[in-house]
């Protein structure tokens, strides 16, 4: 058996998180094309290749292809290191997401996730505020008004949403007294005792953190950053080729890494009911080591958490192509007047409910 | 000031908790959208699937033989002159001796074009036409092509093949044994 020390494979589970999520962004930008023409009574791309499955490729070909246009009176340097920024922090979060429990071949342990951190949940929230970097930086390098303007937008937006995304998650914190995104996942579910998904305990926060995924990704109702009516394109207008391509792939991996962040949080992660049920079951029924039953309820888990992963994402696009877009002091009044007070008053309740002993 | 008694008194209600909340709206309109989900598709992927022709519909001309072969258009220049978009233009000439199972009558059409970017497909060609010799057919249009002079449709393109094997009735390729009735009733003509 091939042995490595944990560093090694921590770093091979951390590439394929890498690859994985750019796979996913890539099939995001075909699933979003899809998706939209169903729920419009149509049937999408499907000319490039087996149903159109080919057409992300088709897209980044197109992409590739297409004039680098530089404005003039932009700050090139800037102009590049915005797109750059957005990609950059977009597939720096995924690495603290625990995609699976601990496997072992052999000698060798290892958890599936790219790295463990005491800190993951701010880890998360630190690259995530960076990204709006990337379309401020952008935005302000391409000298052109709407850029400047779409640009100032979500930079509003996202310091906004993010106050009320952080006060709905300190009451799951509340809870857990952990940052670790692993330890959080683990607490909802325990073996021998039936453990209830947080989404039981915070029905509200969930909600709250769901509206502010929403604004944080620059998703539709919340996506003033590149509304096209009024912006042109918003923070993007100068771009073109695949520097436009990056701004719009760091939002679909952004997606990714939320629907994950919201399936780890509230949604038992890589928990799925009667895991330790089954792992016994086999153990002490089918002669199983109790390392392979571990192995296989790992591989389930992180099915499972893929499927939730890709619930969340169908349901960020079923909402797109459902609502209008919010106006700038309507969005400004719910993220200020509505969620932020919810958010508070979620923590109390949280509070009580822990002093009293309702939950834990 | 009022024009009409019909004006519709509109009061605007204070909206209720459940409209103020958003949320109820919001999943109305994500089970419409859901439901759209399952329906079936308008979408016609058109080269693989074609939507069916209406059975009179009006589309690309042919020049009909009679029974025999021959061409039954005799050049009288009736639908030229019926032609509201005035696409039809013909050269008339005399039959020669030796060419009757070529041509029905003893006036035959030379040359036969029809201006297919001119013509508003209204089928009075086919109305004016004494020995039934033009259609409109029902399951053919005139394709799109790069040149204009292209639409000018000759008789190389317009007249029905001689072959019984490449002969179609509406649109369907005739049977190999209904090839073998209408050979059959050639050889005997």
């Amino acid at each position: 058996m091939l042995e490595l020390p944990a560093l090694g494979w921590q770093s091979i589970v951390i590439f394929v998180v890498f690859a994985l999520s750019l796979l996913i962004a890539t099939y995001c930008t075909y699933a979003e094309r899809v998706i939209a023409a169903f729920l419009q009574d149509r049937v999408g791309p499907d000319r490039a290749g087996p149903y159109g499955l080919l057409q992300p490729l088709a897209d980044a070909v197109k992409m590739f292809t297409k004039e680098e246009f530089f404005p003039g009176g932009a700050n090139k340097a800037l102009f590049v290191f915005g797109p750059c920024l957005a990609m950059i922090t977009a597939l720096m979060s995924s690495a603290v997401i625990p995609f699976g429990n601990n496997m072992s071949f052999g000698n060798n342990a290892f958890f599936l996730q790219g790295i463990e951190v005491n800190i993951g949940m701010l880890w998360i929230f630190g690259v995530v505020s960076l990204g709006v970097y990337g379309v401020m930086i952008g935005g302000w390098a391409s000298n052109n008004k709407f850029s400047l303007l779409g640009a100032v937008r979500a930079a509003s937006q996202n310091i906004s949403y993010e106050l009320a995304m952080g006060m709905a998650l300190i009451a799951v914190l509340m809870m857990s007294g952990t940052l670790s995104l692993r330890e959080i996942t683990l607490q909802q579910s325990v073996a021998g005792e039936w453990q209830f998904w947080n989404i039981v305990k915070q029905p509200l926060g969930f909600i709250i953190f769901l509206v502010c995924a929403f604004a944080e990704t620059n998703r539709t109702p919340f996506d003033l950053p590149e509304c096209e009516t009024e912006l042109v394109g918003g923070y993007h207008t100068e771009y073109s080729s695949m520097k436009l391509g990056l701004y719009l792939f760091s939002e679909y991996v952004n997606i990714f890494v939320v629907s994950a962040v919201m399936s780890v949080l509230y949604f038992g992660g890589f928990n799925f009911p009667y895991q330790y049920e089954l792992r016994d079951w086999l153990v002490s029924n089918h002669d199983w080591t109790l390392a392979s039953a571990q192995n296989l309820i790992t591989i389930l888990g992180t099915v499972g958490l893929f499927a939730k992963i890709f619930a969340f994402i169908f349901f960020f696009m079923w909402v797109r192509w459902t609502l209008p877009r919010f106006r700038y002091d309507q969005l400004m009044r719910l993220g200020w007047t509505i969620l932020i007070p919810l958010a508070v008053f979620n923590i109390l309740l949280t509070g009580g409910l822990i002093l009293f002993g309702v939950i834990q | 000031m009022q024009l009409t008694n019909r004006a519709k008194k509109l009061e605007k209600k204070p909206m209720t908790l459940a409209e103020r909340a958003y949320l109820p709206a919001i999943f109305q309109g994500l089970s419409i959208t859901m439901r759209h989900f399952f329906m079936k598709k308008a979408t016609v992927r058109y080269p693989e699937e074609v939507r069916p022709f209406s059975p009179i519909f009006r589309g690309l001309h042919v020049l009909k033989r009679d029974e025999q072969g021959r061409e039954r258009c005799t050049a009288c220049g009736l639908c030229a002159v019926a032609c509201p978009a005035e696409a039809i233009t013909m050269v008339a000439g005399e039959r020669k001796k030796g060419e009757e199972g070529l041509y029905r009558e003893e006036k035959y059409a030379v040359s036969y074009e029809i201006n297919m970017l001119r013509c508003i497909f209204c089928g009075l060609c086919e109305e004016a036409c004494p020995k039934a010799a033009v259609y409109l057919q029902a399951d053919k249009m005139a394709p799109p092509r790069f040149e204009r002079d292209e639409f000018i449709y000759g008789k190389d393109r317009l007249v029905e093949p001689v072959s019984p094997d490449e002969r179609s009735v509406r649109g369907i390729q005739l049977t190999p044994e209904q090839a073998d009735t209408l050979r059959g009733k050639l050889q005997q003509a």
